[in-house]
């Protein structure tokens, strides 16, 4: 008979995941249903505010991709007033946006997903000398893998050990799982490299404050530029970034990229993880400006995993729809215009398969009902994956030169057919390649930035807001998990509509009114699970998303709603719009 | 007399080691502090020099060194849990920055996150088993750290975490019933933060709202690395709750104003202003309070501690403080890129708590520079909607 399982919390992301499917007696999943638990409304609370307070607070959607929405945000109001910023600015944040993909993409490999690919308890048994020789079948110049390296990873990991209630974080997860594939020896460079990036991620966030004064929550982008003048005018600042970025550098080669290879190399065989996914069509946007007419990303969309065509896109042709989200109005609708009411209907009673295999009781998904936060977009009515795959093979389809070159590398080095790709695993080899082109090609808009200031000190451009006139404009672009869009009404002086849409929000979705699915639910349907009360398989193809879901659930507009009835004191505010 | 009350301080701190040091350490842990240290490649002097920048930070006299460096050894008698309620999990991402010296974060692991949804292994079932264990094993030890508002009311549900579909609001009131102390990390958990913003659609509400016990308050979007571990350490030495300020807050950290402390206060007082972002006043690093820095009315130590390591804090990026680590920030400080103008003889203490003192002081210099202020506001090349 099938069964319920249910994961929830899903741990290792950003906000608060829940993951439900029904399981046949062979172990297959035949339904998935993914619900996000949280609402905050983020976009009820900008309307009425000065349009430049607005990126600041849709900034504090999440503290992971930190920047993506405070740029994109700060880029819809200038979209909206017509303001063309000042090259300088472009670039700086392009520096900015630089530090951020390297930040995320190896956190999210590492500290995120990497558990699901490396048993940190199998990495005691091997043998530190094999290990620190084996690194070297993976790149040339392997970063801390040195024998004595590894006896003092594995020395620092065996105090945990020791019992299993004193693993702290590492307590009581899905330990010798017969889906993980890393040798021993493997387990334990990907291990060094976990506790390594500790220390790189502190090094790329600082990279982001040497312009954005702090990380998380970067505080220089101003609606027409960038306030930090005195930092880029300052050589000793530019090299200060510099190095950090080469070292940066190095552990992308040296350490990701590695492992990434390891990863297809063992998991090639692994059906978890090579399950072919369950929506092909994909969409990325052009970003990361490096000079005046060159950008890293392009945009368009494919269909049906077929790369030999691809499509540019018609914004009008975006919409959202609730029809199993907890709002009311189910019908889809374009961001600029929708209305969407809050309408909580909860988790009913029912029982799911318990931590010791048994049915205990549980709080279930109505799969008839609404079940989740998060809304559907659709692109001309079809489901879209978006991120670091998505950008790729956009890119590759547009035949661009320095991604087909990297996609075509990392095939030939692991002997995977490009239909590979289009896989758990596919996803995350695309994040670390997308990692790659970053850091080998960001500091184009270094170098461009340095030359333009010789001649340019603009960083600011002036703009009026005209109380009087009716403004909209969006900011759009490719972030580290994907196409995010911000849409701004302004009216009065003040923001009038708010909505945003998401990476998450197209990934993380639940069925539309014809019952098509997101990419997450499709995928995790036909995934097989070897242990009903593990259920490490669906973990990993989630984080295979690097899911944002306090991000995922903004896509929130009250208009005609009561809670968008109000008004900010204008003396307290700074607002007035009566 | 001073020293009369730093050698009553010095005993005080002395029982409470000695006190720490009878309990037993945790489960599964059998090497010292030090020995972890040396393991992780620093010296006995890098740990050294640490522990006087702590001391230093948490505004006791270098006398006080070698007693902190013992209380630190004593950590390990400190689980801690860490909940994720309505946040941005920027927080968290604040305390992994934690770097410099490394050995903050090395102390974390030491002290042991039993329960911290960003970084535990675990997930579903087996997350929720981690938290109930961490709550029946450690009750009444376990130091209690929340991010995130937490919705309330009608809208309780708004927020639900792990199969049995309980509230956050639930779990946040179970695990404030046994826990020694109780932090609230971030301007969210602290005073309700962006989500309360109004009209607070999720009726989210500050952890203080929802235990009766006390809640020292962390605030900031997010709060430096610094002060989170720094408001833990002093716990661990103090044992009893640090001076707070009307707000909860700790006041070695909160008790004086960004601006008292800005680099760019020599500007302030000379009357030099940028006026525009990118202007030649920009280029010079003049003063930001014209471009809506709200340093005069935020009480942190941003100023001394900086972000990310030292790296830089929002003044020297130009930007201004948009007066994060205060109470309903979002609805009281007005437009980020303007000074708040007519507030100036009403901060937004309203005459209440904090240092009353030298808030009047400071309310006077500002109210003289205010009238400069106003006249010069009506050439900037900003124009602001009109109130």
């Amino acid at each position: 008979m099938s069964k319920r399982v249910v994961v929830d919390p899903i741990t290792r992301i950003e906000g608060h995941l829940r993951a439900e499917v029904v399981v046949g007696d062979d172990g297959v999943v035949e339904e998935a249903y993914v619900s996000s638990t949280l609402w905050r409304g983020l976009e009820v609370i900008a309307k009425g505010r000065d349009p430049r307070n607005v990126p600041l607070l849709m900034q504090r959607i999440c503290g992971v991709c930190t920047y993506s929405h405070y740029l994109k945000s700060t880029m819809a109001v200038e979209d909206a007033l017509g303001i063309t910023i000042p090259y300088n600015a472009e670039l700086v944040r392009t520096l900015m946006n630089a530090a951020l993909f390297l930040h995320d993409h190896v956190v999210h490999f590492y500290h995120l997903h990497g558990v699901d690919w490396v048993d940190i308890t199998s990495a005691l048994k091997a043998d530190p000398a094999v290990a620190s020789k084996l690194a070297f079948n993976y790149c040339k110049n392997p970063i801390g893998t040195g024998e004595n390296e590894l006896i003092k990873v594995q020395q620092t990991v065996a105090k945990f050990a020791k019992n299993p209630q004193g693993l702290g974080p590492f307590a009581n997860a899905y330990w010798g799982h017969k889906t993980y594939r890393f040798t021993p020896e493997q387990n334990l460079i990907a291990l060094s490299h976990y506790l390594k990036a500790l220390e790189m991620q502190r090094l790329a966030a600082q990279m982001m404050a040497i312009f954005g004064g702090k990380n998380p929550h970067p505080q220089s982008l101003v609606v027409g530029g960038v306030s930090c003048v005195m930092d880029v005018l300052d050589p000793a600042r530019m090299g200060e970034y510099m190095v950090k970025f080469k070292k940066m550098q190095e552990f992308v080669h040296n350490a990701y990229l590695a492992d990434i290879k390891m990863a297809a190399e063992m998991y090639r065989d692994e059906p978890s993880v090579m399950k072919p996914m369950g929506v092909k069509n994909f969409m990325s946007y052009r970003d990361f400006k490096v000079s005046r007419d060159k950008y890293l990303f392009e945009s368009g969309y494919i269909v049906d995993g077929s790369i030999s065509e691809v499509f540019d896109i018609n914004e009008d042709l975006i919409t959202e729809e609730a029809t199993h989200s907890w709002y009311a109005d189910n019908e889809p609708q374009h961001p600029y215009d929708g209305t969407t009411v809050p309408e909580y209907t909860g988790l009913v009673n029912s029982e799911s398969v318990g931590p010791d295999g048994k049915m205990i009781h549980s709080k279930n998904i109505n799969p008839e009902g609404k079940y989740t936060w998060i809304k559907s977009p659709r692109y001309d009515g079809k489901p879209m994956e978006v991120g670091p795959l998505a950008c790729l093979l956009v890119g590759y389809a547009r035949n661009n030169k320095v991604i087909k070159e990297r996609v075509d590398g990392f095939l030939k080095e692991t002997g995977l057919p490009l239909k590979a790709l289009f896989s758990t695993l596919g996803r995350t080899a695309a994040r670390a390649l997308q990692a790659g082109i970053v850091v080998d090609y960001a500091l184009e808009a270094f170098d461009s930035l340095v030359e333009n200031t010789k001649v340019d000190k603009e960083t600011c451009a002036t703009y009026t807001i005209d109380n009087s006139k009716e403004y909209k404009g969006r900011g759009i672009g490719d972030v580290p998990r994907g196409m995010l869009i911000h849409w701004i009404r302004i009216k009065n002086g003040v923001c009038e509509n708010y909505q945003a849409t998401v990476p998450s929000t197209w990934n993380a979705g639940p069925k539309d009114a014809v019952g098509t699915q997101g990419p997450y639910e499709a995928d995790l349907v036909g995934l097989k699970i070897a242990d009903l009360s593990q259920p490490l398989e669906i973990i990993r193809v989630i984080h295979s998303y690097d899911p944002c879901i306090a991000c995922a659930v903004h896509v929130m507009d009250t208009k005609g709603n009561e809670l968008g009835r109000y008004k900010v004191d204008p003396l307290y505010g700074g607002v007035c719009n009566t | 007399m001073e020293k009369t009350t730093y050698d009553s301080l010095h005993q005080a701190f002395r029982q409470r080691v000695e006190g720490l040091k009878k309990l037993p350490p945790m489960e599964g842990r059998d090497k010292s502090i030090e020995e972890t240290i040396e393991e992780a490649g620093f010296s006995r002097r890098d740990f050294m020099k640490w522990v006087s920048a702590v001391t230093a930070m948490l505004a006791l006299p270098a006398t006080f060194s070698p007693l902190m460096a013992e209380a630190v050894k004593v950590a390990d008698r400190l689980p801690i849990i860490w909940l994720h309620m309505a946040e941005c999990t920027g927080c968290t991402e604040s305390l992994l920055r934690s770097a410099n010296p490394s050995i903050d974060s090395l102390i974390f692991d030491y002290i042991s996150l039993e329960y911290q949804e960003t970084i535990m292994s675990a997930a579903g079932w087996q997350a929720e088993e981690n938290l109930e264990h961490a709550i029946e094993r450690y009750k009444g030890r376990y130091i209690l750290m929340v991010e995130g508002g937490i919705p309330s009311g009608e809208m309780e549900s708004f927020l639900t975490i792990g199969g049995h579909g309980k509230s956050g609001r639930a779990i946040a009131e179970e695990t404030s019933e046994n826990a020694a102390a109780i932090f609230a990390i971030g301007t969210c958990s602290a005073f309700g933060g962006v989500q309360a913003a109004a009209p607070n659609p999720t009726g989210a509400v500050a952890l203080s709202e929802v235990t009766d016990k006390t809640v020292i308050n962390v605030p900031g979007c997010p709060p430096s690395e610094k002060n989170i571990v720094g408001t833990l350490l002093h716990y661990l030495l103090y044992g009893t709750l640090p001076a707070l300020d009307a707000y909860n807050r700790p006041k070695w950290a909160y008790r004086l104003r960004i601006h008292d402390l800005c680099e760019r206060r020599g500007h302030f007082d000379a009357g030099e202003f940028v006026e525009k972002f990118g202007d030649n006043a920009a280029k010079d690093g003049f003063c930001l309070y014209k471009v809506g820095c709200k340093g005069p009315y935020t009480f942190n130590n941003c100023a001394k501690q900086k972000f990310n390591q030292g790296t830089s804090w929002p003044v020297q990026t130009g930007f201004g403080c948009i007066g994060c680590s205060e109470p309903n920030f979002w609805d009281t400080m007005g437009t980020v890129n303007e000074p708040l103008r007519d507030r100036l003889y009403n901060t937004v203490f309203g005459g209440l708590g904090a240092d009353a003192t030298a808030d009047k002081i400071g309310v006077g210099i500002l109210a003289a520079v205010g009238v400069g202020v106003a006249a010069h506001a009506a050439v900037a090349a900003i124009k602001p909607p009109k109130v």
